[in-house]
């Protein structure tokens, strides 16, 4: 996992991910970040399964099961089947090189990893601004590994899909930072913990065929303070991984002066930043000293409805460019798309693939002037 | 002897119900939120959630009742996002937690607005208990807000404090006010404005004909700042035991403090419910290590607002604040 360099020889490398009779020399891997906007039938299958409210599990309204309409497990996970299908198709319609299901069978980034965990119980929902909330849970003894979270989901996506298929997983910093913590001395040690679980996780995920893991950690964003205890969560999270398996790291819009370079040292391929939405107003922020890992560019916001041009898309890869060169160039939306309409988060990646290949061609051609020097991280 | 009073800081969560409902009344968007203008369905579920709230203060027990501040969708900020005077932007982090308000920013004179008196009023028709007040402290919805219109910190700072001083003057009659300061250690103020803090704080204490208690919260004041505050006309300062005990207690010991004193001894934002026993030996032990104070009043309380909490726990926290307070009366 260590060392990302420029791409080419790595075994861990984004080569290994190129398609079969691509057609540019150049490669800039296009790729999402994870969730997608669910279709609305999904949402009404939850509800009808949930017996109307959808704020509760099924096995929570026993008093009036009587009155559920007949919407049973078997159908709520062919629901599930089939809007995973639908979404993996939907991205590889859009033409990206590696795919996700739009992580169609999770609800929520936090809940749906404390549901598969031992240790962790829910309370309720709790605000996190106006009348948006989640169910915060908490963790009253000590985390434990029970039933796989996501193979089944991967093995599905894997067998549906015809291109590669990455791995969002939610980081343990995350995982322990947006939870109630009853049992813990402290934050550091839940998160580690918790880490040696993703590791667990991600050996039976490499055992099924994933050779793509993305560790999300959204909660870095907001305290960056603690890079230092990410850093050691991804140590442990990697350990004894096979080195033909591409780790990468995404970090939500930030203050990321404050985490780079010290990033830099995470055992990560590649960070996937949400750049666009601020204008790439801190792109300087990764140019000095060089950035040695692989960087997974946003190229489109996920938080606005408007579709970029392929135009604007290319200009926004280019200061990818300024960055790190082709070879260590991965093409990705800003975060998930899911709060998106749908209709927006296709047209969104269709014209980010399109622009990849443009600017690939003009790679090619020499009609670009790379600015970066390939930079390794042990020099 | 000391008196002890199970009380809070207010900005309680939602009922489930009216988490659910309200949200499908009011929507999830930024504009969705509470504007001091609500249609009659939306006040009705928040009057019935304000009785549900007022009920489960009263059942446990506590000596002070709040409204619960159900409608602030931006937390302390509230008292300006509604106001008609002031623009809210985007969405803004609340301090260092996961949660996020709509930044206010003022670009004119603030006149008085009442939001926060209609809502004591209600409150005050539901219970024959002494209710108690919250507002934010000048200082901190200063500093959550953004100026556009005054000259600098200092004069932004005495038109706050002018401004929830004309709230407080429009309060029925309450026992207590409590004025939130979480800036204070969050953010502390440089000298400029710490020189005019405890001015600012006695403006809007002075427009009340209540026990006053600035409660700060995070952690513990600076030294200075501490001192600043301690010149204000309070009758009681908080302190934040869950966050940080050690330099509390030091601010107490090294320069004393109010006659009465506010003690933050529950965890407002964590779900683990505290023993009562354990909630009445920290009172204990900070009346033994508080060497030279001798308090009238100690207000038992959360650390911080309650809003952070699945429903059901934060209905434990206060049966936790009753009950550690009879148990304290009941050994006494």
């Amino acid at each position: 996992m260590t060392d990302a360099t420029d791409g080419h020889d790595d075994p861990n490398g984004k080569d290994q991910f190129r398609p079969v009779g691509h057609e540019n020399e150049h490669f800039l891997l296009t790729t999402v970040v994870g969730s997608y906007p669910k279709p609305k039938w999904l949402d009404r299958a939850r509800e009808l399964y949930q017996g109307g409210d959808t704020t509760k599990p099924r096995e929570h309204q026993a008093d009036h099961a009587e009155e559920l309409p007949d919407f049973d497990e078997d159908a709520w996970e062919e629901a599930k089947d089939d809007a995973s299908r639908l979404i993996t198709k939907e991205h590889e319609r859009a033409g990206l090189d590696v795919v996700v299901d739009g992580e169609m069978r999770r609800n929520e980034m936090v809940e749906f990893f404390a549901h598969r965990i031992d240790g962790y119980e829910f309370n309720g929902p709790v605000k996190v601004w106006g009348h948006n909330y989640f169910d915060k849970p908490s963790v009253v003894s000590e985390v434990e590994y029970d039933e796989t979270w996501l193979v089944d989901e991967y093995e599905f996506t894997a067998d549906v899909a015809d291109r590669p298929v990455k791995v969002p997983i939610t980081g343990p910093y995350t995982l322990a930072n947006w939870s109630f913590n009853e049992a813990y001395d402290d934050l550091e040690s839940l998160a580690v913990d918790l880490a040696d679980l993703v590791n667990e996780e991600i050996q039976k995920l490499v055992d099924a065929g994933a050779r793509y893991i993305q560790i999300d950690e959204p909660a870095l964003a907001t305290t960056p303070d603690d890079h230092a205890i990410v850093g050691e969560c991804l140590e442990h999270i990697v350990d004894d991984i096979p080195e033909d398996v591409r780790v990468g790291l995404h970090v939500c819009y930030g203050d990321y002066s404050r985490i780079y370079p010290e990033v830099l040292e995470y055992p990560v391929d590649e960070f996937d930043l949400e750049l666009c939405n601020g204008d790439y107003d801190q792109l300087d922020v990764f140019k000095d000293p060089a950035f040695t890992a692989d960087l997974a560019l946003g190229v489109v916001d996920a938080h606005v409805a408007e579709v970029e041009t392929v135009e604007e898309i290319k200009a926004n890869i280019r200061k990818g460019l300024e960055v790190v060169p082709p070879e260590q160039l991965v093409v990705s939306p800003d975060c998930g798309l899911k709060l998106l309409p749908r209709e927006v988060a296709y047209e969104k990646m269709a014209n980010l693939v399109t622009a990849a290949r443009e600017v690939e061609a003009d790679l090619d051609a020499g009609e670009i002037q790379v600015d970066a020097a390939p930079a390794k991280a042990d020099d | 002897m000391t008196e002890l009073v199970a009380t809070t800081p207010g900005l309680f969560p939602l009922p489930d119900w009216a988490k659910s409902d309200l949200s499908d009344l009011k929507g999830h968007q930024k504009e969705d939120l509470v504007d001091g203008d609500e249609a009659d369905a939306v006040r009705d579920a928040y009057a019935t959630a304000r009785g549900e709230v007022v009920d489960a203060q009263v059942d446990a027990g506590l000596d002070r009742v709040v409204d619960g501040q159900l409608r602030w969708d931006d937390m302390l900020a509230h008292p300006l996002t509604v106001h008609d005077d002031v623009e809210t932007r985007g969405i803004v982090r609340y301090y260092d937690n996961n949660n996020f308000y709509r930044e206010p920013v003022v670009k004119g004179d603030l006149s008085f607005s009442g939001d926060v008196a209609d809502e004591l009023d209600a409150t005050a028709a539901l219970t024959d208990e002494p209710v108690q007040a919250v507002l934010p402290g000048p200082y901190s919805l200063a500093d959550l807000a953004t100026d556009e219109h005054y000259d600098d910190d200092v004069e932004f700072l005495a038109a706050i404090s002018e401004f929830l001083a004309g709230e407080a003057d429009a309060f029925p009659d309450v026992e207590t006010l409590f004025l939130l300061e979480p800036s204070l250690v969050e953010n502390a103020p440089d000298d400029d404005v710490a020189g005019t803090l405890a001015e600012a704080v006695t403006t809007v204490a002075d427009a009340v004909d209540a026990d006053v208690v600035v409660q700060p919260y995070w952690g513990a004041l600076d030294e200075k700042t501490h001192a600043h505050l301690l010149d204000a006309d309070v009758d009681a300062l908080g302190y934040d035991f869950v966050a940080n005990h050690e330099d509390n207690l030091y601010n107490i010991n090294e320069y004393g403090t109010t006659d009465d004193v506010s003690l933050g001894l529950v965890d407002g934002q964590n779900t683990l419910v505290e023993d009562p026993e354990v909630v009445r030996e920290r009172v204990d032990w900070v009346h033994e290590q508080a060497v030279s104070a001798d308090f009238d009043t100690t207000y038992v309380t959360t650390n911080t607002e309650l809003f952070y909490l699945p429903y059901a726990k934060y209905e434990a926290k206060l049966d936790v604040l009753g009950d550690a307070v009879s148990l304290a009366e009941v050994e006494a």
